[in-house]
């Protein structure tokens, strides 16, 4: 009999005790349809993070939105009002993180992006719980502008698709540029076919081609493209060039430019050992997306370390504020608007040892670069 | 403009269309024989677009995967015949629809648990890569070119196999009165396999050769199906000459507007409005092609006797 009292008592402090300082992460993605390589490469890159940590105080609850605001909106209240999350993460694409971030971030929720940076949530809309790991939507295709107005082209031709993402990137690219474009195309979203576009960049007299299209769209175009017989270069932002999509669009990829934050070849410590990490534990080369999530991971925790969530919002978000992280991008801090202040590279698509084609780090585009709408957040 | 640029467009047209007709063709021979909407179509096009892509990077060979293609496709469709559609011949369409869009549903998230989510790689062969110079000096890739010589020889086949043979004279017959070739002794059920894995075979055929020029990756079918329901109500229901009439006047309708229509709006506006004016304008333009095609016929252009 005098078991029963001592059992109870150990029963509760095991259940007690991780109980007190349990961290619920809610990881929202998009792991279905054709553009679910990024929300894949993001988690895995996350949940690698997660691992190597080894903490048994951190749950993360991982849902797929497949593409669609109005799932994205009803997975996050279930996962705030039933769940309880502290800090909610992993939207991959701006329509969603629109219908998701502000109500979040309104009830007290700590919400970082590990991909979409809408400008609205950067200028005016900016909050003190939403912090951007990766970049505003703008910053690449900026910096690419710049790049290839330094590299001497005169006639560049634009291209995006017709959404919102699309209009900023070309609005952005024209920021950088900062001069007369010789043609500019918008495309459906979702198009596969364009050799309507590549007879009109032909026929246009353009010296480059720029061009925002991820996932299917871009290997769609980047094949027609090479076969077309049309041979004025091509530059873009790293979505239009990530790994999945140059191994899809093989060798034709062979010699494109793109701009990214991070390179699986860029030289630091931490950066190493992740994309060691990664491929050996999925068997592929991480994504710029995937360096993302493992960033957004890592912050996370290098901030639990120091405050919690529900206990001290304060204290956590001035440990996010800070930063103090080893990012796989090298230094790494924050804006007054909760964006990344960071280096953007310039990446070239070669021939990699493996017969297959995959980017190198070729320089940088502009250093230490803060997105545009940083001087319309008011916090 | 230039002529070259002109001619290439009306190429880029014509090689949509063509592509549109392999799809529509089943599409429509289903509905005007069956009686049946099948909206899981464009999954049989994605099916020979993946087997395509398998079967070229086992064997290295694009030739051999184009045909693996095709009569997977053709056996899937006789296979989903055979276990699901045979049922709703007598349903209504409201059921024809709920079941073909699950099956949507089923191909989509087989194929993805099958592959993978990844788009796969599939390339265009060697001998049809690169572009070749057309009379009057405008270039046009050689790979679009064989497509649209492919599709019209299907097109001729199509024709001659409706026409000339015992299986399309009760594929014609299938059409005007299903009742009396019943009576006359026709195996209907295997008639109804043969036609549902012809339609399903030039879809996956379709599927393949589009697979080359653009990634391969699951959902790929849906617009394509968007597309050859417009084309067959354009063409008229039931009819194949209306099919191939109506996938080239949407291709070349489409691929126009889209190319000149933001050129007209820059004539009067800035660049930068005129390319999104003209370019939402252009993505509607085939539809407004069909409502103006009904209102003036509203059984299509060659409606089914």
């Amino acid at each position: 009999m005098l078991k029963r009292p001592l059992a109870a008592a150990l029963v509760a402090a095991l259940a007690g005790a991780p109980a007190l300082a349990e961290t619920k992460i809610g990881f929202i993605s998009t792991l279905s349809g054709g553009a679910a390589h990024l929300g894949v490469d993001a988690r895995d890159g996350f949940m690698l993070a997660m691992e190597q940590a080894g903490r048994d105080d951190v749950e993360v609850l991982i849902r797929d939105d497949a593409l669609k605001p109005d799932v994205g909106k009803s997975l996050s209240d279930e996962m705030i009002q039933r769940e309880e999350v502290e800090i909610l993460t992993g939207i991959i694409f701006s329509n969603v993180a629109m219908a998701v971030v502000p109500p979040a971030v309104r009830q007290g929720v700590f919400y970082l992006s590990v991909n979409a940076g809408p400008s609205q949530l950067a200028g005016r809309g900016c909050h003190e719980n939403y912090f951007n790991v990766a970049w505003q939507n703008d910053d690449l295709h900026q910096a690419m502008g710049g790049y290839v107005a330094t590299e001497g082209y005169e006639k560049p031709f634009i291209l995006a698709p017709n959404y919102p993402a699309g209009t900023d990137a070309l609005a952005g690219f024209k920021r950088g540029y900062d001069a007369e474009v010789t043609g500019e195309i918008y495309t459906k979203l979702g198009q596969t076919d364009y050799a309507a576009e590549i007879a009109q960049i032909r026929a246009s007299g353009a010296d480059s081609v720029f061009y925002f299209l991820p996932g299917g769209m871009g290997i769609a175009f980047m094949k027609q493209y090479a076969g077309s017989g049309v041979e004025i270069p091509v530059f873009g932002p790293a979505f239009s060039f990530d790994e999945v999509i140059i191994g899809a669009v093989g060798e034709a990829a062979v010699g494109t430019r793109n701009t990214s934050q991070w390179a699986h070849d860029l030289e630091n410590a931490a950066n190493a050992a992740f994309v060691e990490a990664f491929r050996a534990e999925y068997g592929r080369t991480p994504t710029l997306y995937a360096s993302q999530g493992f960033d957004t991971a890592n912050l996370i925790l290098s901030a639990l370390g120091k405050a919690d969530p529900a206990e001290d919002p304060d204290g956590f978000r001035a440990a996010l504020e800070a930063a103090e992280f080893d990012s796989v991008r090298g230094e790494f801090r924050f804006g007054n608007n909760h964006h990344p202040i960071q280096d953007i590279y310039v990446r070239e698509v070669v021939m990699g040892e493996d017969g297959k084609p995959t980017n190198r780090l070729a320089g940088v585009a502009v250093e230490d670069h803060q997105d545009a709408y940083a001087s319309e957040c008011t916090m | 403009m230039t002529a070259a640029l002109l001619v290439e467009q009306l190429l880029n047209g014509l090689q949509l269309g063509v592509m549109l007709f392999l799809t529509a063709a089943g599409l429509t021979l289903v509905f005007g024989v069956m009686g049946l909407i099948n909206l899981a179509h464009g999954s049989l096009y994605m099916t020979g677009a993946f087997v395509c892509a398998l079967v070229a990077g086992l064997t290295g060979s694009f030739w051999v995967g184009l045909v693996a293609g095709a009569l997977a496709a053709a056996a899937a469709g006789a296979l989903v015949e055979l276990t699901v559609i045979r049922r709703l011949y007598d349903r209504d369409h409201l059921d024809q629809v709920l079941a073909t869009f699950a099956l949507i549903l089923i191909f989509s998230e087989g194929t993805r648990w099958i592959y993978g989510a990844q788009p796969l790689w599939l390339d265009v062969p060697d001998a049809l890569s690169g572009a070749v110079t057309l009379p009057g000096g405008a270039q046009y890739p050689l790979y679009r070119l064989a497509i649209i010589v492919a599709g019209l020889a299907v097109a001729l086949g199509l024709h001659l196999l409706i026409a000339r043979t015992r299986l399309g004279m009760r594929i014609r017959a299938g059409e005007s009165d299903r009742e009396m070739i019943g009576a006359l002794g026709v195996d209907i059920g295997r008639l109804y396999t043969a036609v549902f894995a012809l339609g399903a075979g030039l879809a996956g055929l379709a599927g393949a050769m589009v697979g080359a020029l653009q990634s391969v990756q699951v959902g790929m079918g849906e617009p394509v199906l968007i597309l050859a329901f417009v084309v067959i109500v354009i063409g008229g229901i039931g009819s194949v000459t209306g099919a191939l009439v109506g996938a080239v006047l949407v291709g070349v309708t489409d691929t126009l507007g889209r190319v000149f229509l933001p050129m007209a709006f820059a004539q009067v506006m800035p660049p930068a409005e005129a390319s999104g004016v003209g370019s939402a304008l252009a993505s509607v333009l085939i539809y407004v092609l069909m409502a103006v095609v009904l209102v003036w016929r509203p059984q299509g252009l060659f409606p089914a006797p």
